[in-house]
């Protein structure tokens, strides 16, 4: 093959674009494809074919074709488009392609069509060959025909893979028919495009790519790279499949007909496209993305500002935190183009940061893994506290926090004016320096200017003053004045040569030194510094500089001239007097020569010494007149000396450190080893805070300059006032040690100075070093020189400058942390000198303008010097401006402003008073409504009740209660009570989930079990049961919302009335029982009485009466013994204070009265001829007994449901019990056997009132802990066995400590009076004792303790306290039976109506009793009427036992506690018994009862009841019966002896003789003494006052009996009688 | 009496429970109870009433409206325990169990005024209050509440009014409701109280969520 031919081959390959894989396997296939195709194309071929065969076969495995020489590919191209173009096969697509890239797969079908090709290259040689160089346009005709049968075999070899054999066949013929004219070529049509993305295509992504493409780039340039060399052909597939399409005939018609169905209904646009660019560009316009590129400075500066960089200039700025420079630099474009303003930016271009916050080291300690690591870590060191002793002075006020005060320490640098390490040429530019200093200093004060100028005004003024036309003021004083002006004037000038003379010299020794240097640098050939003054020239107009000099001097020569002839005048004045006075002298001189010449001769020795020690003899030399010539001279010389010439320029000398210094390689060797050295020391500082060292610089090394910067701020947190700061510079050399090379004494700055606004200080110090270096350093303390030959030696020492600013920190609100002023000690300064505003009047004074103004007064401050003027402004506008000072310290200064009403005022305020005790919950304002809104609206009596109990507190009141004894104990319990009662507000503020949230509980199984069964249950079951009512908390109710729902059923047993057995027994017509009347006689009261009665016959007529609060309701009238009512009652329920929270509703201590009655009629009528004509009765009610159930039960319980015993007197006048009756109405047999009449009843609230919570507060106790933990554990495990069984172990005392309940049982001795009533009978004692243990009045504790705090008093707590509920009751009574030598335990269970109470258990011989301990009454264990329902635990002196049996009613459980399966008990083998003590006393002492109290109490109890009774009948008139009173007073006695039994009979005998015409009705009470309120509210209960029948008549006895130990039994005989007439 | 000037004043509320956002629930009706301090009594009108039950409007916005009025006058002697509506919605659950839907309560506004309704919409006395229920307190919890329909409740609604307690509770956010009040006063300020003149435009309350209709 020659390379021509291969070329060929190859570009044909590169164009038999197929999607098929090279898939050797189907070589075989493809053979046989390809034979086929042979035989046709033998036809046109010919011979070549064969050739080419082989060829194609040999050149097979030939690597590398892919790189192609372009220019053939080019020409070859366009004439190979149209066979490659099918459209893509789907079915060979999809499977290997799906996920290759474009590339990738462009290659792949390059090789794989490269393999295939390769055979049928052979075949078509000849037939591309010519193509070659034509025209793009002309391709498509060229393709149809010419190229005809390579296409054919390209197509067999596309659609190998395809499987579908025939379908090549198909194409083929589908090719050979088609010969139309072709599409225009280079644009796909609509049909085109539409049929591009409807015809099934394989969904490749390349294709809409390709398809782009193909739209992008026309015919003309089309095939540049081997990956788009596809583009065309898809194109062209694309025309093919129209050209297909179109045909219409062929089998393939139908699927493509589809689309063209479509084709014909659809409207069909180009899809829409945006190019990557517009795409970019529109997106460029809504979308704004920040540059990374940095911001050029001046962008995020203000215009024509320098970027100013803080830290170089020595202020402390904290690390910023590190941002990635992308970032900053996106947020510094995004800031700028977004917010215009550069409120970012800060002064050194930067966005502004704050320090980065993250610490460089944890601040938590690091964990230590190993543990002995940890130990030895955390091991204490014991030290001895050390008491530290503050000097008053510095200690800052105990209630200040320490550390508040904070002093900020800036060390910005240090300089140093001479080191050791100094060259000569340091040590002269040092100098240079501070002489340079200097002249600056100078400079800026130009003080020769300021006294120049004010020379000038002075002339200007004296001038002014001399025109007399402008001074009308008198002459002396402007003479006056103008010789004050003069003198200042020559002060002034004075003072301004001096100055002008130092200016000058200044600046020539400046020039001095520098030329020194200049030499000295000349001479040693190096620089050391970059030192270089300039000297500046300025030039002046030479002639007004001339003549102001001119000008000057005269000015001057003229003063000085005018001074001296004033002087000469004064000399002259004084010279003529001493002239005259010479002269005078000299006349007497004369005249005593005269006397002398006459006698020359005899004292010519003294003559001669005369003169000598003379006086003045001298004759006066007058004074020479000044010379004007000399004076000017004399200025002249002065001003040439002192001042600058006119018109020589002025010299400015400015010195910079622009020179360079000479680098190391060309200096000599002592220097360069005085470099090193330099380089070698390090400096740095120490910061002692009161002598103390507090912190310390970073070390810094010593610059080639000398200077050191640190920039470094030490907050100081300070308390003591500072009374030292210091600075010591220490020097390090190399490694070797540090030197102290000086110390700094820092002032403490003054309270003004604050941070922020501290100017930064620079402070000298110097060191006494003495230092020689063997180098070129000229040492410290060591004389050197710097002339050759030694001469003119120097000392310096070492010496240098710290700046650095000392300020007081400011807080975060702005105010300085410094301080309280008198802490500071002003004392010592006083001593100073005034001089100086500051050490006279203090630092401190600064702050006080009006010293300052006082100062400034006293020293005459210059007003104008403006040194002065900010001091003057300062005072002027603190002392115009009336700004006061206060001279004390208030922490709410504006308190004050806000205090509208001074306190005295605000406590007498009755409103803000009573707002004040209802918000602390005083029980008598908890409630208070509507607090009026002014003062004189509220009364002051609204006070009295609880002033009257503040005071009151400790002082027993005996008013309310008749006898002392209860009064003291009343008293008690009310300090008990407020005790308990703080305790529980507190706790009552305390809430709980529970309390505020209702959640249903996670059932558990059996519940939902239970649930579940529910479901399954009838909706409306024939028997329904009660359901629980939702519960109302109470704390939103009013009055009248509740009510009290008594549900009266029934009652059995009740008594029956008795024909009154008088003497006369005739019934009289009058008083004739209305149910009698119908009876033919009356009869005796007999067995046989009943037989009496008629069938039906009434007995009784009984209804009920519920009194409750005052309250009166009453049922219909049944009528028997037995009667049943099924009534419901309903009554309304106030809460105290109509406060109803739950509190308040546990205290109610009102009871409920069930009273029946029978209801009696009588006739009345008198006339018995009217009989036939009306009926008038009288309607009369008998009370027969109550059943007495206090709220405070219905409260707790919500319903009562149970038959109560009816509590009868123990006589009831008239009427007798019935029992054969009941018998005969066949009742309930077993009933019959208790004695009494019992009563249904079911009683609830409505709404149903949650009751109060228990306190849930742990207590303290003094028990064992493992004690508590087995209770706790005990009753944990009851109460997950049987929830609802009472389980009691641990209870509180009333010191509100916990106790274990055992230790309230022990035997406990009754009274012995009790005991020796019966000593034979121990079954009449425990009756007697029971009695006794009744009588002590019961009280509930949650009315006496408010809230539901169960305290148990111990039994001399309870018969001291004399009130108590079941508990104590119970325990008292069971101490009385163990201490009797019975078996007795306390039961702990639910009766009725009481709920959760305590009985008491005694075990007789063969059988069990049960004490009612609050009633006195026992029941045998299987009486039904017994109202102890269930039994929760046994509690004995030594153990508790849990009742675990299966039922809990006492008729139906075992008591033998001795049986493990029935009784848990709570001391077992694995718990014994501690032996607990008790908390019992050993004994209790019974006081003897005081009878004369005792009288005296019954007398008055008598007397009230009496007036009460009175009172209830306001509109009638009460007559008392004294007879029948005093018969009822000696009756009482026996009825209490005799407990009230079998004396019915004797005392109606007795009263029957006695009150034979009366009708009587009455009956005895009988009580426990407590109170006298409940005494009245029985006695009203009753009725009997309600009777008014005109001529009635009352009898009332009262009768107490004295136990031990003030225990009263009260007996209230009442008794009504109507006179029979 | 009346010639020393008046002892007590009085507030009249009136306005309606306007309308609620429960983005998850449908049919509620809502409860509304006020809470005032001791030195409070109602005179005059309901102090608590329930409402229809509303569905969910059809709209986008989905509100439940209830345009429950409100109308209650109040006599009091101290501005301390000013009046609390407290609402407290209610719907049926999945199972149909009456559930709590939300608490919520809000100052009755301070300040005279009535609600407006001008161009802008801008309305004085409109309040926007948060509603919440108390949460379970465990997962167990909230599932067989959810199974039984007996969720956590406040024990009583008024709870929501006061801060005592609160602390032991959870609670999640269910929706708002939207209360508009007109508020009269009267001798407020011959007792000394002064609820500063009516702000002519300001929108008081908190702002309501994004999403609710003005």
């Amino acid at each position: 093959m020659n390379p021509k031919e291969e070329k060929m081959k190859i570009i044909t390959e590169e164009f038999i674009e197929n999607d098929e894989d090279a898939d050797v396997g189907r070589q075989k296939k493809t053979s046989k494809v390809q034979r086929q195709k042979r035989k046709k194309q033998l036809l046109t071929a010919g011979p070549q074919e064969m050739v080419s065969e082989k060829a194609h076969l040999g050149s097979r495995q030939e690597p590398g074709q892919q790189d192609l020489d372009t220019d053939t590919r080019l020409l070859s191209m366009p004439t190979r488009r149209g066979p490659r173009s099918l459209p893509p096969i789907p079915s060979a697509s999809r499977t290997g392609f799906a996920e290759f890239s474009m590339r990738e797969r462009m290659r792949e079908k390059l090789q794989a069509a490269r393999s295939k090709a390769e055979s049928a290259l052979l075949q078509e040689v000849p037939t591309p060959r010519p193509r070659r160089l034509r025209s793009p346009s002309e391709k498509e005709v060229e393709t149809e025909f010419g190229t005809e049968p390579s296409r054919e075999i390209q197509r067999t070899q596309q659609e190998d893979d395809s499987q579908s054999y025939s379908r090549v066949k198909f194409r083929d013929s589908v090719r050979k028919s088609k010969s139309k004219p072709p599409v225009p070529p280079g644009f796909p049509s609509a049909e085109e495009a539409y049929n591009f993305f409807t015809f099934n295509f394989d969904p490749e992504p390349e294709e809409s790519e390709e398809k782009t493409k193909a739209k992008n780039r026309d015919g003309a340039h089309q095939e540049e790279e081997e990956g788009e060399e596809e583009e065309p052909r898809v194109q062209e597939g694309v025309n093919k499949t129209d050209e297909e399409e179109l045909d219409g005939k062929d089998a393939m018609d139908f699927l493509l007909g589809l689309d063209r169905g479509a084709e014909d209904t659809v409207a069909v646009r180009p899809a829409d496209y945006e190019s990557v660019h517009v795409r970019l560009q529109m997106e460029k316009e809504l979308l704004f993305i920040p540059s990374r590129r940095t911001v050029p400075m001046y962008k995020k500066l203000p215009e024509n500002a320098q970027p100013r960089f803080l830290e170089d200039e020595g202020l402390y700025i904290g690390a910023r935190p590190e941002v990635p420079c992308t970032n900053q630099n996106i947020m510094e474009n995004r800031l700028l183009t977004q917010d215009p303003g550069r409120g970012w930016f800060g002064d050194d271009g930067r966005i502004l940061a704050l320090p980065n916050p993250i610490k460089p080291f944890p601040s938590r300690p690091p964990v230590l893994t190993q543990e002995q690591d940890i130990k030895t870590e955390l091991e204490t060191l014991y030290k001895k506290a050390v008491k530290y002793v503050y000097s008053s002075q510095h200690m800052i006020g105990y209630g200040d926090p320490p550390g508040s005060f904070q002093l900020d320490i800036d060390i910005s640098g240090l300089i140093f004016t001479h080191h050791p390490c100094f060259s000569r040429e340091h040590v002269l530019a040092a100098k240079l320096a501070q002489l340079y200093d200097q002249y600056l200093a100078r400079r800026q004060r130009n003080k020769a200017k300021f006294l120049t100028d004010k020379l000038h005004a002075l002339r200007n003024a004296v001038q002014m003053s001399l025109n007399p036309a402008k001074t009308p003021k008198s002459l002396n004083t402007t003479r006056k004045a103008i010789n004050e002006y003069k003198s200042e004037i020559r002060q002034t000038r004075k003072l301004r040569d001096t100055e002008q003379e130092k200016d000058r010299t200044l600046l020539k020794t400046i020039i001095k030194v520098w030329k020194e240097m200049k030499s000295l640098r000349e001479f040693q050939r190096f620089t050391n510094t970059p030192l270089k003054l300039v000297l500046r020239k300025e030039k002046v107009d030479q002639k007004a500089d001339e003549e102001a000099y001119e000008a000057e001097i005269q000015a001057e020569i003229s003063e000085l001239l005018e001074e001296h002839r004033e002087e000469y005048d004064q000399r002259m004045d004084g010279y003529r007097s001493a002239h005259q006075q010479w002269k005078a002298w000299k006349k007497a001189q004369r005249a005593k020569k005269k006397r002398k010449k006459q006698a020359v001769e005899e004292h010519s020795n003294e003559e001669m010494e005369e003169p000598y020690p003379g006086e003045d003899p001298v004759k006066p030399v007058p004074p020479e007149p000044t010379d004007r010539a000399v004076i000017e001279r004399q200025v002249r010389e002065r001003a040439a000396q002192s001042r600058r010439r006119p018109g020589e320029p002025m010299l400015v000398p400015e010195l910079s450190l622009a020179g360079s210094v000479t680098p190391n390689d060309q200096c000599p060797r002592v220097e360069v080893s005085r470099r090193e050295d330099v380089k070698r020391r390090s400096v740095y500082l120490k910061v002692l805070f009161n002598d103390k060292e507090v912190s310390r610089t970073d070390s810094r090394p010593l610059g080639a300059d000398f200077r050191v910067h640190f920039g470094q701020i030490f907050n100081l947190q300070i308390f003591n006032w500072p009374e030292s700061l210091t600075l010591q510079v220490y020097e390090t050399v190399g490694h070797s040690g540090t030197t102290l090379l000086a110390e700094v004494f820092l002032p403490v700055p003054e309270t003004t100075i604050v941070t922020g606004r501290a100017p930064l200080e620079e402070i000298e110090f110097s060191s006494n070093q003495h230092v020689t270096l063997d180098h070129e350093g000229v040492g410290s303390g060591v004389p050197f020189s710097f002339e050759a030959d030694g001469s003119n030696q120097l000392i310096l020492m070492t010496s240098g400058k710290v700046s650095n600013s000392v300020s007081w920190a400011t807080g975060e609100n702005g105010i300085p942390l410094i301080p309280p002023l008198s802490q500071q000690n002003i004392g010592f300064r006083s001593a100073l000198k005034r001089a100086d505003a500051i050490s006279s009047i203090g630092t401190s004074g600064l702050t006080d303008m009006k010293k300052l103004a006082k100062w400034a007064a006293e020293s005459k401050l210059d007003p104008n010097d403006p040194n002065n003027a900010p001091l003057m402004q300062l005072i002027l506008v603190a002392t115009s401006g009336e700004s006061y000072v206060p001279d004390f310290f208030r922490l709410e200064q504006l308190q004050q402003e806000f205090n509208f009403v001074s306190d005295e005022e605000l406590n007498r305020s009755r409103r803000f008073r009573l707002l004040c005790l209802r918000s602390q919950e005083v029980p008598e304002f908890r409630n208070y409504k509507q607090i009026p809104v002014y003062d004189r609206e509220i009364m002051e009596k609204v006070f009295q009740d609880y002033e009257k109990r503040l005071q009151d507190r400790n002082v027993i009141e005996t008013k309310d209660h008749i006898d002392t004894h209860r009064a003291t104990v009343a008293k008690y319990l009310q300090q008990v009570r407020e005790s308990v009662i703080n305790r529980f507000l507190i706790a009552k503020h305390h809430f709980l989930l529970a309390d505020l949230i209702v959640e249903e509980e996670v059932p558990n199984i059996s519940i939902l079990g239970l649930r579940l069964f529910k479901l399954a249950e009838q909706k409306r079951p024939l028997r329904p049961r009660r359901k629980g009512r939702k519960k109302v908390t109470a704390q939103n109710l009013s009055d009248g919302d509740i009510k009290l729902l008594v549900n009266i059923i029934r009652a059995y047993d009740i008594p029956v009335r008795k024909p009154t057995a008088s003497k006369f027994q005739q019934p009289s017509r009058s008083s004739r029982n209305f149910s009698e009347k119908h009876a033919a006689s009356p009869t005796t009261h007999s067995p046989t009485h009943s037989a009496d009665y008629p069938l039906g016959q009434v007995l009784v007529r009984p209804f009920v009466e519920v009194s409750f609060q005052r309250t009166i309701c009453h049922t219909t009238t049944a009528e028997g013994p037995n009667p049943s009512w099924n009534e419901e009652l309903e009554l309304p329920f106030r809460a105290p204070n109509g406060d109803y929270s739950t509190t308040s509703l546990q205290s109610v201590k009102d009871d409920v009265f069930i009273n029946i009655f029978d209801e009696v009629l009588y006739d009345v009528l008198e006339d018995d001829r009217e009989r036939g004509s009306g009926i008038h009765t009288r309607i009369e009610r008998h009370w027969l007994g109550c059943v007495k159930i206090p709220f405070s039960t219905i409260y707790f319980q919500a319903k009562i449901d149970g038959t109560f015993k009816i509590d009868i007197p123990p006589v009831l006048l008239g009427y007798s019990k019935e029992r054969s009756v009941i018998v005969e109405r066949g009742f309930d047999s077993v009933r019959s056997l208790s004695e009494g009449s019992y009563i249904t009843l079911f009683i609830t609230m409505e709404p149903q009132l949650v009751p109060g919570e228990s306190v849930r507060e742990k207590f303290d106790s003094q028990e064992d802990e493992k004690l508590l933990q087995a209770t706790e554990k005990f009753q944990a495990e009851c109460a997950l066995k049987f929830p609802n069984r009472q389980c009691l172990t641990t209870v509180i005392d009333l010191s509100g400590k916990t106790v274990f309940i055992t230790r309230y049982l022990k035997p406990l001795n009754p009274p012995q009076e009790l005991l020796s009533a019966y000593p034979n009978n121990p079954q009449a004692t425990a009756e007697l004792v029971a009695r006794y243990v009744s009588l002590i009045p019961f009280l509930p504790d949650t009315v006496s303790f408010a809230g539901l705090c169960d305290l148990w008093s111990t039994s001399d707590q309870f018969l001291d306290l004399l009130a108590g509920d079941e508990e104590e009751h119970a325990v008292l009574l069971c101490n009385y039976f163990l201490s009797l030598g019975k078996k007795a335990w306390l039961v702990m269970g639910n009766a009725i109506p009481e709920g959760p109470t305590a009985y008491v258990l005694t075990r007789e011989q063969s059988h069990y009793l049960i004490w009612n301990p609050c009633s006195g009454h026992f029941y045998g264990q299987f009486d039904t009427f017994c109202p102890l329902k269930s039994v929760g635990c046994l509690i004995g002196p030594d153990n508790i036992w849990f009742n675990i049996q299966r039922y809990d009613s006492p008729l139906r459980i075992n008591f033998d506690v001795t049986k493990p399966k029935l009784w848990k008990s709570f001391f077992s083998r694995s718990l014994p018994y501690p032996g607990l003590s008790s908390v019992q006393p050993e004994e209790l002492v019974y006081q003897r009862t005081d009878k004369t109290a005792a009288a005296e109490l019954q007398d008055r109890i008598e007397k009230i009841l009496k007036e009460k009774i009175m009172d209830w009948r306001p509109r009638h008139l009460t007559r008392w019966n004294r007879y029948c009173t005093s018969t009822l007073r000696h009756f009482l006695p026996l009825l209490e002896r005799s407990q009230g039994e079998d004396v019915e009979d004797n005392h109606r005998a007795e009263l029957l003789k006695q009150l034979g015409d009366y009708r009587f009705s009455g009956f005895p009470l009988h009580m426990p003494y407590s109170e006298l309120k409940p005494l009245i509210e029985a006695v009203y209960s009753t009725g009997v006052h309600n009777i008014d029948v005109p001529n009635v008549e009352f009898a009332l006895a009262v009768y107490i009996h004295p136990y031990p130990k003030n225990v009263l039994s009260v007996w209230i005989y009442v008794a009504s009688l109507i006179r029979n007439r | 009496m009346a010639a020393a000037g008046p002892s007590v004043f009085l507030l009249m509320v009136n306005g309606q429970v306007e309308s609620a956002q429960f983005p998850e629930y449908d049919d509620l009706y809502c409860k509304y109870c006020f809470v005032y301090g001791q030195d409070w009594a109602p005179t005059a009108g309901l102090e608590e009433g329930i409402s229809q039950i509303t569905s969910k409007s059809q709209d986008v916005r989905q509100a439940l409206v209830w345009n429950f009025p409100i109308d209650v006058t109040f006599k009091s002697t101290n501005p301390y325990g000013w009046p609390q509506i407290v609402l407290s919605v209610y719907g049926p659950d999945v199972f149909g169990n009456d559930v709590v839907r939300g608490y919520g309560a809000v100052h009755v506004p301070f300040s005279p005024g009535r609600t407006s309704v001008c161009e802008n919409i801008c309305f004085r006395h409109k309040r926007t209050i948060p509603m919440f229920v108390p949460e379970s307190t465990s997962k167990l919890q909230k599932f067989t509440s959810w199974f039984m329909g007996r969720r956590p409740e406040y024990t009583d609604p008024k709870v929501v009014a006061q801060g005592e307690g609160r602390e032991v509770t959870r609670v999640r956010s269910q929706g708002f409701v939207t209360l508009l009040f007109n508020v009269v006063t009267k001798d407020m300020r011959k007792l000394g109280y002064d609820t500063g003149p009516p702000d002519t435009q300001g929108v008081l309350g908190p702002s309501p969520p994004p999403g609710l209709p003005r």
